[in-house]
């Protein structure tokens, strides 16, 4: 006789037997990402701490994937979360062109396979002052740069995202004057720095779609828009590509857009920082922003002589 | 609970008739209630400082809306609901000083370095000081007695609520880093009545 009730899944909510067979083979390192290919929900991805990672607390993951900007979902914070679900990021092919001597076509769905996926707990300082601690998993950027071998007349790198308005509503926002596709630029010698990383995933799975899906563009030591999502073409230039927000408003967004405490937005300071995470009106928390972000020892001699009032 | 005297409802619907701003005022401050209480519930998400702030200066922007439009409603419907002016343009300075005090004290913690370098170089923050600075001696006259002393003076004090609209507006427009389908429908409202307002009476038509 039964002493004890307890709630019982249905079966059809019990995880069919191939399905968690094949996620043990992918805890197991063997590659099984069949199951990767047009699902919504993220899967785990195989990968170990890198450098950088120091002592940071991650912002909670509800937080980091329900309050971002991604325009090309809608200009509310909440919108990338609510208005995603229908934008496939698999398949997905990765181009690497330009000045270099060995153009790459990369096929993403193997690049979420390499074992050269790294985990990355990154500070994120958005231009609008506030700031998140994200554990990204990626490949250092260098890394597939060096794989198409840039021509030495490559001084820069030019980022394109996607642009696909059947999925992404909010590329028929025709009001924001936003120019699509997203475009983001680097020097090449801050695109082949150790920091700067290709994200695939964040907490260990792969990239929810309203982060980016399927990888996008980290560099820690830059305000947050400098992040471009979803990537499909990386192209060597050697001159300065145009980028979306200094085409939309020069005076306030720079092309290098370094975090500088000392340096305000014309319509904020930038001096300090709100934490996201506390959930709590009167428990939220402001800290001072820190000179690059923190990581001026891996980057500040890339600014060296420079004017960074002036190159904001 | 005791059941109402059969006379008691007509009572109260004359009373409240007639004290109506007891109801009223009440009711226009339940969304600063309703967002102290989401915001102690964890209901903000998760920038709950950034969205209380942004929450109340669109509620003042709200209320001063509507305060404007109540004079071109009686020009062009014939509903004449004058009488709710000092209701909304107070409730509009109400929400647009707790603006004021969520900016200040809970967003930079009263850091007065902060506040003084974005109150004397922000154009952005310049022109919402602006224009609540505008709404305090409106505020300071919305009673009988300032009506009375003033007399025509009054009237002629009250248009500042015109010069207070248009720079709340751009300060508005400036809270978006675009323009967008969220902004856009309050600021077409506000050009619409300042259009009304300050175009010649012949050419809109004389009160169609």
């Amino acid at each position: 006789m039964a002493l004890f009730r307890y709630p019982r899944p249905l079966p059809s909510e019990i995880t069919p037997k191939e399905m968690y067979l094949s996620r043990r083979s992918l805890i197991g390192g063997a590659a099984a990402l069949t199951t990767l290919a047009g699902a919504a929900n993220a899967a785990s991805l195989k990968t170990h701490l890198g450098p950088y990672s120091r002592n940071l607390t991650p912002t909670p993951k509800e937080d980091v994937t329900h309050y971002n900007n991604f325009y090309e979902f809608g200009m509310d914070k909440g919108d990338p979360a609510a208005h995603s679900q229908d934008f496939h990021p698999l398949p997905w092919t990765l181009e690497i062109t330009g000045l270099v001597r060995k153009p790459v076509r990369l096929d993403v769905e193997q690049l979420l396979r390499s074992p050269a996926i790294e985990e990355r707990i990154y500070r994120m300082r958005c231009v609008e002052a506030w700031s998140m601690v994200i554990p990204w998993d990626g490949i250092p950027l260098a890394t597939l740069l060096k794989d198409a071998d840039p021509d030495p007349r490559a001084t820069h790198v030019a980022f394109e995202s996607i642009v696909r308005p059947s999925e992404m509503p909010g590329q028929n926002e025709a009001l924001s004057g936003i120019q699509w596709p997203y475009v983001e630029g680097l020097r090449l010698d801050e695109a082949m720095n150790p920091l700067t990383l290709l994200a695939l995933g964040i907490y260990g799975e792969t990239l929810p779609n309203q982060n980016g899906a399927p990888l996008r563009l980290v560099v820690p030591w830059k305000y947050g828009f400098k992040g471009i999502k979803s990537i499909q073409r990386i192209r060597l230039l050697d001159h300065e590509p145009p980028t979306t927000w200094n085409r939309l408003a020069p005076d306030e967004y720079g092309f290098y857009a370094n975090v500088n405490p000392q340096v305000d937005h014309p319509r904020w300071s930038q001096a300090t920082e709100r934490v996201i995470g506390a959930h709590s009106l009167f428990g939220a928390k402001r800290q001072p922003t820190l000179m690059f972000n923190g990581y001026g020892e891996q980057v500040a001699d890339l600014y060296r002589g420079m004017d960074l009032r002036k190159n904001f | 609970m005791q059941a109402l005297p059969p006379h008691a409802v007509p009572e109260i619907s004359g009373v409240l008739k007639r004290h109506w701003r007891l109801v009223l005022y009440p009711i226009g401050m339940i969304p600063a209630v309703w967002l102290v209480w989401q915001g102690q519930h964890g209901a903000l998400g998760a920038d709950p400082v950034n969205v209380f702030e942004r929450s109340l200066g669109l509620w003042a922007f709200r209320f001063l809306l509507v305060c404007l439009a109540l004079v071109p409603l009686r020009r062009f419907t014939g509903l004449n609901l004058l009488r709710y002016r000092r209701l909304t343009g107070l409730l509009t300075f109400f929400y647009a000083s707790l603006h004021l005090l969520a900016y200040v004290g809970l967003d930079h913690g009263f850091d007065l370095s902060i506040l003084w370098a974005d109150m004397t170089h922000r154009y952005f923050i310049i022109l919402g000081m602006s224009a609540l600075i505008l709404l305090i001696p409106l505020a300071l006259t919305s009673n009988a007695l300032s009506l009375r002393l003033l007399k025509r003076r009054w009237k002629f004090l009250h248009r500042l609520i015109y010069p207070a609209a248009i720079l709340a507006g751009i300060h508005f427009f400036l809270s978006f880093k675009t323009l967008n389908s969220v902004s856009a429908p309050y600021l077409a409202i506000l050009a619409l009545i300042l259009l009304i307002r300050f175009l010649p009476r012949s050419q809109t038509g004389n009160g169609i």
